[in-house]
């Protein structure tokens, strides 16, 4: 096996240093009846060669890009990432090393959190932002825990616009620990209806996501007014990064805590993971964050460099007393955040996500035109809710001989939403894919 | 670290277990934490201290001590209303190292049992016990 | 001190991002706009956030510089104890990549994703059959997210019977995320301290579970390296009393083919694949961190759970006994890819074959170091051996200095200041993909690096002078945070 590299004659004179007859001997301290007796039952190993061809044909079963046209946003977006992210990405010296608890032989990997945690304090108006979370739906649980932890009430109110994904995480992060969730419905313009706070007491944290599941730009303004007569946290949660490289950001509506998922900012689909969980706070709740933080300092030489800091608030430290248990996060992913957004700069990130929006709303145009019901009438970014006549079922499964997936049908998160879809489009999709896609619909 | 020898422990001070110091000025306890305890922890970072008009009693936690590896609660060596913290340690938590007894004091109590300071050790018990610890290696 | 090659070498400046660039330089390739500019509401419109503008070259230069001070298992020895840093095969990042994989929408309608699914279903099954367990769930981010759910399965499993219980027993032994996992489900830990040989005893056990403990939360190996010899007694004292067994899994690189968990009294586990089947860290994440358990809790698995039927796969949510989801989707599958690609590679095999030589290089380096360094627990180790500063600390030389050293001698160096249970603990594990040549230099390096701080400690404190930076000044960045610039 070519990633084992002891020669026989290796193992004896090993063996004899150790004192031992053979490899067995070296497992004698485990009891009898612990062990296994029958070899494992798993396929026989494969040449590289072989596995190619395995692995060709597992993924050629999947409906990707370019073959497939995909108009499905919902958490995960398909957008361009640039052949110089990915191939800085794979250098083995960012993807092999560890959590850089060395920092004398880690600098490239903290240098490179620092810049991703000053660019996501830019792009999202915050005064601090941690090293990642697993994803947008944990980091979201973990903000809900840190509003309990830090106003010390029991009960969150979180929308029913935020990802049904997350809300799922959500319960289950918080069922155990007594907190308790109250949901916000939305109104008929497809935003959160913040006026259903006004019989909630004792709130923790409100959170809402922004653009919303429906694409809805939310009243970020609004949550800040009702977050503040309840002294309770304000949260913002998103799904797609790049739309505030357009819109106005979380921190100048002055949110506490803005938790969301970066794939967007050039990390591959994946089938949904690894993403990036993006956590950004304010200083003043620093020592109430989950997760690692990367901070500037000078060496004895008096040289600038980077260490990983305030780690007293971590699970490895203060133990069962810890602000989260998370150890390992996304970090590879956060460093290919801050390669992307390095790689657009200012000009670039606006553009794009004007492009994005402007695609999103020439679909919108063209629908509206073809006689489709736009679902609600709030402003969105990139996906928006379409009603479609109730036979639309047998078209968009026709569809998927064109090798087109006409968006995602929300009834089964919705149940009121029946015949509504959420279509996502962003840069990928040329005018012509989207002038094919309202053809294929209204056929 | 420090040896015993080297370790200051005013006589004039009184001591608790977890290395809190008492100290009696007119009607209110002083409190901080010891050589012992500030020379273990190393450079400490940061000082997390009461509001002031909190309650306590003997033995409950009050506040945290942090240095970059560590970070340890600080009890009330006696019960009482906190009347004032050592707001200074906020920005510069180091003269807990570098003025344990002085200005790197940390809370006034105004005790409800101010009998409670027989229970604490003076400084040549304190002395002992710190000898007992170092021999177990600890 | 011999020569080793790759110490020194050239090692250029770089600067912040922000400190580079100008203005109206673009490292994207802009795709041409095919659609007029639609209007938008100015009150929604923000200020563009401050970001460099930096060219391609730009942009890779600065990455490329940055990637040069960091040290990873593709540079050298990488003994951290605990982490498991073996060789990660690079054919594995290549189907990790591949279009059909890594352009995959999770949303897709199961009939355009049946090789991700396939693929899944028979990584849950490899790791349920190594394990000795029933079922799987890879839906857990990372080890300490496995731990979480895990937790959370026993909290669920003894609240189906109306059993509330407040405390879970650690051993201090135990990695920090045990501690912190287990107070997230609303769990009191409690110590349970190991014995003179370094592992826990059924006495001890027995002594502190009540009905009040929910469950025991071991890790096997353990910390120390060492085998838990009494956990299936362990195990039946802990079940005696209603309780249930997890098993912290991330040294699973020592056993696998060689203990079967499930057989010895475990309820539950979780793996880190980024550990036991080689997936690389990326200087920190990201991990994935299976859960595998016995039948009884498999109705509370996370779902969704894929499901075969006559040899088509879907997602199913009909669980209605589920903890419900701990993953936005269905956790990091690109992670899952390059560890089905590994175990695909190696074969039932070559996986035992791997554990015995993992625990052979750590014996190896025991035996090696032990008369160099103090050793607490001078037993058969598995897959990794702790040793403590204490023959070093009479010349003021510390583990720190020692592993400082260590990194102006062209290695990295071991965990250090853990386990708790040691002072001053240097734990290393070299993992099975080191050569004995390799090995050798280390152990050489070590035995020299003991002999300076006789002979010449100032050559320790002072070190590492062949890094990128000097020991850097950790106070003032924790006095001071400065986060972001």
């Amino acid at each position: 096996m070519r990633y084992l590299p002891h020669t026989d004659d290796d193992i004896s004179a090993m063996l004899k240093v150790v004192g031992m007859g053979s490899l067995e001997e070296l497992f004698s301290t485990i009891p009898e009846d612990c062990r296994k007796r029958e070899s494992l039952k798993l396929p026989d190993p494969l040449s590289e060669w072989e596995l190619n061809r395995h692995m060709a044909s597992l993924a050629a079963t999947m409906a990707t890009m370019p073959d497939y046209k995909v108009f499905v946003g919902a958490g995960s977006y398909e957008h361009f990432i640039p052949s110089s992210v990915l191939s800085l990405l794979g250098r083995s010296e960012f993807v092999t090393s560890y959590t850089p608890y060395q920092p004398e032989v880690s600098q490239g990997t903290l240098q490179g959190i620092f810049e991703y945690q000053t660019l996501i304090c830019r792009l999202l108006g915050m005064e601090v932002a941690n090293a990642s979370m697993y994803d947008g739906a944990s980091a979201l649980a973990e903000a809900l825990l840190m509003g309990a932890r830090i106003t010390k009430k029991k009960k969150v109110a979180i929308s029913r616009l935020i990802h049904p994904h997350y809300r799922e995480v959500v319960k289950t992060y918080l069922w155990p620990t007594g907190y308790e969730i109250l949901e916000l419905p939305y109104s008929e313009g497809g935003k959160t209806d913040l006026s259903a706070l006004d019989g909630m007491t004792e709130l923790a944290a409100i959170a809402i996501q922004s653009p919303n599941f429906f694409g809805c730009i939310e009243d970020l303004a609004a949550l800040r007014e009702k977050a503040s007569e309840r002294e309770a946290m304000s949260i913002v949660s998103f799904t797609e990064a790049l739309a505030y490289g357009l819109l106005k950001n979380p921190g100048s509506y002055e949110a506490d805590i803005v938790c969301g998922e970066g794939q967007s900012l050039g990390i591959p689909q994946s089938f949904g993971g690894p993403s990036l969980g993006i956590f950004a706070s304010r200083m003043k709740y620093v020592r109430s964050m989950p997760g690692r933080l990367v901070g500037k300092t000078v060496d004895m030489a008096g040289k600038r460099g980077f260490v990983l800091t305030l780690a007293t608030r971590e699970q490895h430290i203060r133990r069962e007393r810890a602000t989260s248990n998370i150890c390992t996060n996304q970090g590879l992913c956060a460093l290919g955040a801050a390669m992307y957004m390095a790689s657009l700069g200012k000009r670039g990130l606006r553009e794009l996500a004007k492009l994005n929006y402007d695609k999103a709303e020439y679909l919108k145009r063209r629908l509206k035109e073809a006689g489709f019901k736009i679902g609600f009438d709030s402003p969105t970014f990139n996906e928006f809710v379409v009603e479609f006549p109730s036979n639309f079922k047998a078209t968009y499964e026709r569809l998927f001989d064109q090798k087109i997936v006409a968006g995602l049908a929300l009834a089964s998160y919705y149940p009121e939403l029946a015949n509504h879809y959420l279509i996502g489009v962003t840069e990928t999709k040329t005018k012509e894919d989207i002038d094919i896609l309202v053809k294929g619909i209204g056929s | 670290m420090k040896s015993i020898d080297e370790l200051i422990l005013p006589k004039d001070y009184r001591y608790a277990d977890d290395h809190e110091w008492a100290k009696v000025e007119e009607d209110k306890v002083r409190v901080g934490i010891d050589d012992y305890a500030q020379d273990q922890l190393q450079a400490i970072v940061y000082v997390e201290l009461p509001e002031v008009g909190a309650q306590f009693q003997k033995g409950e936690p009050f506040g945290v001590v942090e240095s970059v590896k560590a970070v340890v609660d600080c009890y009330m060596p006696v019960g009482g209303e906190i009347t004032a913290v050592n707001t200074a340690l906020v920005d510069s938590p180091q003269l807990v190292n570098e003025s344990p007894y002085e200005e790197g004091w940390m809370i006034d109590v105004k005790p409800t049992d101010l009998s409670e300071m027989d229970t604490l050790y003076t400084s040549e018990l304190i002395k002992e016990e710190i000898l007992k610890r170092m021999e177990e290696g600890k | 001190m011999k020569e080793i090659g790759g110490t020194t070498g050239l090692v250029l400046n770089e600067l912040l991002l922000w400190e580079k660039g100008g203005n109206g330089r673009c490292g994207f390739s802009m795709p041409r706009r095919d659609v007029e500019s639609s209007p938008i509401d100015e009150g929604l419109v923000g200020s563009v956030p401050d970001f460099p503008e930096l060219s391609e070259v730009d942009v890779v230069r600065h990455y490329t510089r940055l990637s040069q001070w960091n040290y990873g298992v593709d540079t050298g020895m990488y003994p951290l104890g605990s982490c498991t840093m073996k060789y990660n095969p690079k054919i594995n990042e290549k189907y990790a990549s591949l279009p059909g994989f890594a352009g995959a929408h999770p949303f897709l309608p199961p009939s355009m994703v049946q090789g991700a699914l396939k693929l899944m279903y028979d990584l849950e099954r490899f790791l349920s059959e190594i394990t000795g367990m029933d079922a799987t769930t890879l839906q857990p981010a990372a080890g300490a997210q496995g731990e979480l759910t895990g937790t959370m399965l026993i909290y669920a499993f003894l609240r189906n019977k109306g059993d509330h219980r407040s405390k879970f027993l650690i051993p201090d032994t135990a990695h920090g995320t045990n501690p912190a996992s287990v107070s997230l489900c609303g769990f009191h830990p409690i110590p349970v301290e190991s014995n003179e040989d370094g592992i826990l005893s059924p006495e001890a056990v027995a002594k502190v579970m009540d009905e009040d403990v929910a469950g025991i939360l071991v890790t096997n190996p353990n910390t120390l390296g060492l085998f838990e010899e009494n956990l299936r007694e362990i195990s039946e004292i802990v079940h005696g009393k209603g309780g249930l067994v997890y098993c912290d899994g991330a040294n699973m690189n020592a056993v696998m083919g060689i203990v079967e968990m499930g057989k010895i009294g475990v309820d539950v586990m979780h793996l880190n694949l980024h550990k036991t089947f080689s997936t690389p860290h990326g200087g920190g994440g990201p991990g994935s961190g299976p859960v595998c358990v016995k039948k009884h809790l498999e109705p509370l698995l996370p779902v969704p759970r894929i499901v075969q039927v006559e040899g088509t796969y879907r997602l199913s949510y009909d669980y209605p006994q589920s903890i419900g989801k701990v993953h936005g989707f269905y956790g990091n599958f690109g992670v899952m890819i390059k560890a089905y690609g590994y175990i695909m590679s190696m074969g039932p095999e070559n996986l035992k074959r791997a554990s015995q030589l993992a625990v052979l290089n750590a014996n190896y380096i025991k035996e090696s170091l032990k008369t160099v360094f103090n050793l607490p627990y001078d037993r058969v180790c598995m897959h990794e051996c702790v040793f403590s500063d204490k023959k070093q600390n009479v010349y003021k030389i510390t583990t720190l200095d020692m592993a400082k050293r260590l990194i102006d001698c062209g290695f990295h160096p071991p965990t250090i200041y853990f386990p708790l249970v040691v002072p001053g603990a240097i734990m290393v594990e070299p993992t099975e993909t080191e050569s004995k040549e390799t090995l050798d230099e280390f152990i050489e390096t070590c035995k020299a690096i003991a002999n300076e701080a006789k002979e010449n400690p100032d050559l320790l404190h002072e070190a590492p002078k062949n890094s990128k930076v000097r020991r850097l000044d950790e106070v003032a960045a924790a006095r001071q945070p400065c986060l972001i610039d």
